[in-house]
């Protein structure tokens, strides 16, 4: 490591102000930091400080995602390898299917940390580590079979109108990775729905098996087909089509447990998504007017992208509520919301991703009127602390 | 019947070094220093130039906006510099110490004095900047009166004096002529708060005249700021004064025995202390006469204070002077390769993403090394587990960056100091300096209301 140190300090003088790759610094140092926490020492305020940084907050997220991740990879391949109705093994399904996630991953990264470090430069800070985890995220939440240029285009929308305008991370209103997806979802609505884009290969239709449908389960229930729907077992472990990273509520949870026993995600937030999309299932449960409202409660919490929403999407500290109360409220209306845009919007068989944009948009309002309660409670105290003065 | 308070927010930093109830006796040095910092907001007006004679007590400088605000010398003998920084700005007045004369302030029977002439015995003496007050942390107003005093009777920083142990090798006769003079300058109660924990000391539980309530917790609860939250909180219009538990054994010795006699007990304490114990010290003590043979060599920083809220003042400097603590720590300077990536089974943190999150060790060698870079806010809910008050700390931060004066007040500015926030700085995952934000917040509330 030493040797790899001297390097970087012979190096980093051409990086500093008035050295020769300038115009590189932040991306310089955004390697540097990378490679090597900074020798920085405090010099004013507190003398210690936490281990602690952003960078480790974002590697606990991404180590949260790949369980999801990883079983992403390997259904890819199992719904494959179903769809042509070939046997396959275990390590076949999932090389298939990390040859198929990669392409997507390493477009994201690169389209996003670029735009990422000419942000940086042109603002003079260090790279923000944000992106680390919505460059995850992005591949996990689109059909495996999206074109890769408009993979680039969505995260280059979402990171350039969804993150920079605003300021940066830190003060983007929308939740960037949701920001693609909303852009793919309504620019190019033939990739993002119905039933043959969430399989490998489905939409070139080569060698697919008679009959074969890979519809997912809530588009089965858009189209009122609500027998053929997979068993709740398959849909908990996650062996159906869908996007990558949200058909395994198992992995999923694994992930939730992660953020939970880390501090890393919101407990509250999670559980109020959950607390919500029960609420809504239950309350159709009880009206029953169609089909659709009379599949058990629990389905919901298994289809879709309902957990993956929950656990990754709502926790983001950023977008979400920021008041500790207003994290319940916050959390339990995007559960609600998800429920209700599923089960009575015919045109969108999936809620979730427009519940969590428009609580994004609420967020700040709900944050407001808990800080007026707060406020308005302390003025009170100081208005009993006059009157038993008075007396 | 005393009312016992139990908090659960905050967080007890496990810092190694903290000291043996033993003491290493009286130390003197040759130099004592007075520094204007310690004092927020201070603009000091010389009273003597370098050459001149002092004694324990004469005035070395004034608050140029309140005149009557003066700054004693600790000993007596020979002004022997003024240091200045950036903008001729007055760091430290020095005093070389020689014989040991005292300015004669008279003894006084506290119980005939009025109000007016007990303040000007305080004021006269120098002693008047030991009583600080709520809102903006600041020497008190001496026009001002205050609905209530404070004295925090424990301290929760990390590697903090005992204060039962300081207090059981302290006159009570003094504690007690203290505690009297305050209970006169205000119309309502002189609250003393003792740590719920632990057994107090005799001295501190069988004084007179005060209203005794007990705290326990994690730090921040010894912070007197969370006890005036907690007991009599300061609402726009209203002041709290408090004072340092040690300062109110100086005020009983100046209305006892006529003398400005600004002494105390401090302890030395870290990871890099020798053998970390008690000293008697007087005010402004030269930080090398105490520390010099009793800390490791290399590069280290000496502080202060605690590793929180104090200064960094070298081993050339002086104690502060609401400092009853020196705390040494190595320096942070090096580069860790992957240092955010490791397991971190040595790692200590608030967070609970490093593995010795799960495997605790008792105490851990901490540096002043950042941790990470600068970063925007982006977390959120952390703060708030670690500050047991009535406020939305993230929300006064933001309403303070905002400069929306009205927000700031709404949401607690007068309530609070810098050191109330101080583990929000300390788990701060950004690294955003939060009690330079406070501080800031503070000046723009007095530049308003002045």
């Amino acid at each position: 490591m030493k040797s790899l140190r001297k390097k970087i300090d012979k190096i980093k003088p051409h990086f500093s102000e008035g050295g020769k790759f300038e115009k590189l610094r932040s991306v310089f140092e955004g390697f540097e930091s990378f490679l090597f926490v900074p020798d920085t020492v405090t010099s004013k305020g507190s003398h210690i400080r936490d281990t602690i940084d952003l960078k480790r907050t974002m590697s606990v997220v991404i180590v949260a995602l790949l369980p999801a991740m990883l079983f992403g990879m390997w259904n890819i391949g199992l719904q494959h390898y179903r769809s042509v109705g070939a046997e396959a093994g275990f390590l076949q399904m999932f090389w298939f299917g990390f040859l198929k996630l990669l392409p997507l991953i390493v477009v994201t990264y690169v389209t996003g940390l670029g735009i990422e470090f000419i942000a940086a430069q042109i603002r003079g800070h260090e790279i923000n580590e944000g992106f680390l985890v919505t460059g995850l995220l992005i591949p996990l939440i689109v059909p495996i079979d999206i074109p890769l240029w408009m993979l680039a285009l969505a995260t280059a929308f979402a990171v350039i109108l969804g993150k920079e305008v605003f300021g940066g991370t830190g003060m983007n209103v929308f939740n960037p990775a949701l920001t693609a997806r909303a852009f793919l979802f309504f620019s190019y609505p033939g990739w993002m729905t119905g039933d043959k884009v969430w399989i490998a290969g489905l939409t070139k239709g080569k060698d697919i098996i008679d009959g074969f449908s890979g519809a997912t389960p809530l588009a089965l229930l858009a189209q009122n087909h609500a027998e053929a729907l997979p068993s709740l077992k398959e849909m908990f472990i996650g062996t159906i089509p869908g996007s990558v990273g949200e058909t395994s509520t198992i992995a999923i949870l694994i992930g939730a447990a992660i953020l939970i026993i880390t501090g890393i995600g919101s407990w509250k937030i999670i559980t109020s998504v959950f607390a919500g999309g029960i609420f809504m299932g239950l309350l159709f449960n009880l009206i029953g007017a169609n089909p659709y409202m009379e599949i058990p409660f629990y389905y919901h919490l298994v289809m879709g992208g309902f957990a993956f929403g929950a656990v990754f999407m709502a926790t983001d500290p950023v977008t979400g509520s920021q008041t500790e109360t207003g994290k319940w409220i916050y959390g339990f209306m995007i559960g609600v919301l998800s429920i209700f845009i599923r089960v009575v919007n015919p045109a969108y068989p999936e809620g979730v991703m427009l519940a969590i944009l428009l609580m994004n948009v609420f967020a700040p309002l709900i944050d407001y009127y808990v800080v007026q309660a707060h406020i308005r409670k302390r003025l009170k105290r100081a208005k009993v602390l006059l009157n038993t003065a008075e007396k | 019947m005393s009312v016992s308070y139990k908090l659960k927010k905050g967080f007890d930093i496990r810092l190694s070094g903290s000291a043996k109830r033993v003491t290493g006796g009286e130390v003197t040095s040759e130099l004592y220093g007075v520094r204007p910092p310690d004092f927020p907001g201070l603009i000091p007006k010389l009273s003597l130039r370098p050459g001149d004679r002092v004694k324990a007590g004469t005035t070395l400088f004034v608050d140029k906006i309140r005149p009557e605000v003066r700054f004693a010398s600790p000993v007596s003998g020979i002004l022997r510099a003024v240091n200045r920084g950036e903008q001729r700005r007055i760091l430290e007045v020095v005093v070389e110490r020689e014989g040991d004369e005292y300015e004669d302030f008279g003894k006084a029977d506290v119980t005939r004095l009025s109000r007016e002439e007990i303040k000007q015995k305080l004021l006269m003496s120098g002693l008047w900047p030991a009583i600080r007050q709520r809102p903006y942390h600041i020497i008190a107003n001496p026009s001002s009166t205050p609905k209530s005093v404070f004295i925090s009777g424990f301290d929760t920083a990390p590697l903090a004096p005992d204060m039962n142990f300081i207090m059981d090798n302290s006159p009570a006769h003094l504690f007690q002529t203290g505690l009297n003079v305050l209970a006169r300058l205000t119309d309502g109660k002189v609250h003393l708060i003792l740590n719920g924990a632990t057994e107090p000391s005799a001295v501190l539980k069988n004084s007179l005249n005060v209203e005794v309530s007990y705290f326990s917790g994690p730090h921040p609860a010894g912070n007197v700021g969370v006890h005036i939250h907690h007991i009599d909180p300061v609402n726009k219009g209203e002041v709290v004064w408090c004072v340092n538990l040690q300062d109110v054994i100086a005020i009983g010795r100046l209305f006892d025995e006529g003398i400005y006699h600004h002494d105390r007990m401090i302890a030395l304490a870290g990871p890099e202390v020798i053998e970390p114990k008690y000293y008697k010290v007087r005010n402004g003590i030269a930080v090398r006469s105490v520390a010099e043979n009793n800390i490791h060599k290399g590069d280290l920083r000496i502080i202060s204070g605690n590793v929180l809220t104090g200064s960094n003042t070298g081993i050339n400097g002086f104690l502060g002077f609401y400092d009853s603590l020196i705390t040494v720590i190595p320096e942070g300077r090096y580069h860790e390769f992957f240092g955010w990536a490791k397991p971190g089974i040595n790692k200590f943190s608030f967070s609970r993403t490093f593995l010795s999150s799960i495997f605790r060790k008792k105490e851990y060698t901490l540096d002043t090394n950042m941790h990470g870079g600068r970063r925007a806010f982006v977390m959120t809910g952390m703060y708030e587990k670690v500050v047991p008050m009535d406020i939305l700390p993230m929300q006064l931060f933001k309403a303070i960056l905002a400069e929306d004066i009205e927000a700031m007040e709404n949401l607690g500015i007068y309530e609070v100091a810098e050191e109330d926030f101080a583990l929000c700085e300390f788990i701060c995952p950004s690294k955003i300096e939060i009690q330079s934000i406070i501080r800031q917040g503070i000046e723009i509330m007095i530049k308003e209301m002045s």
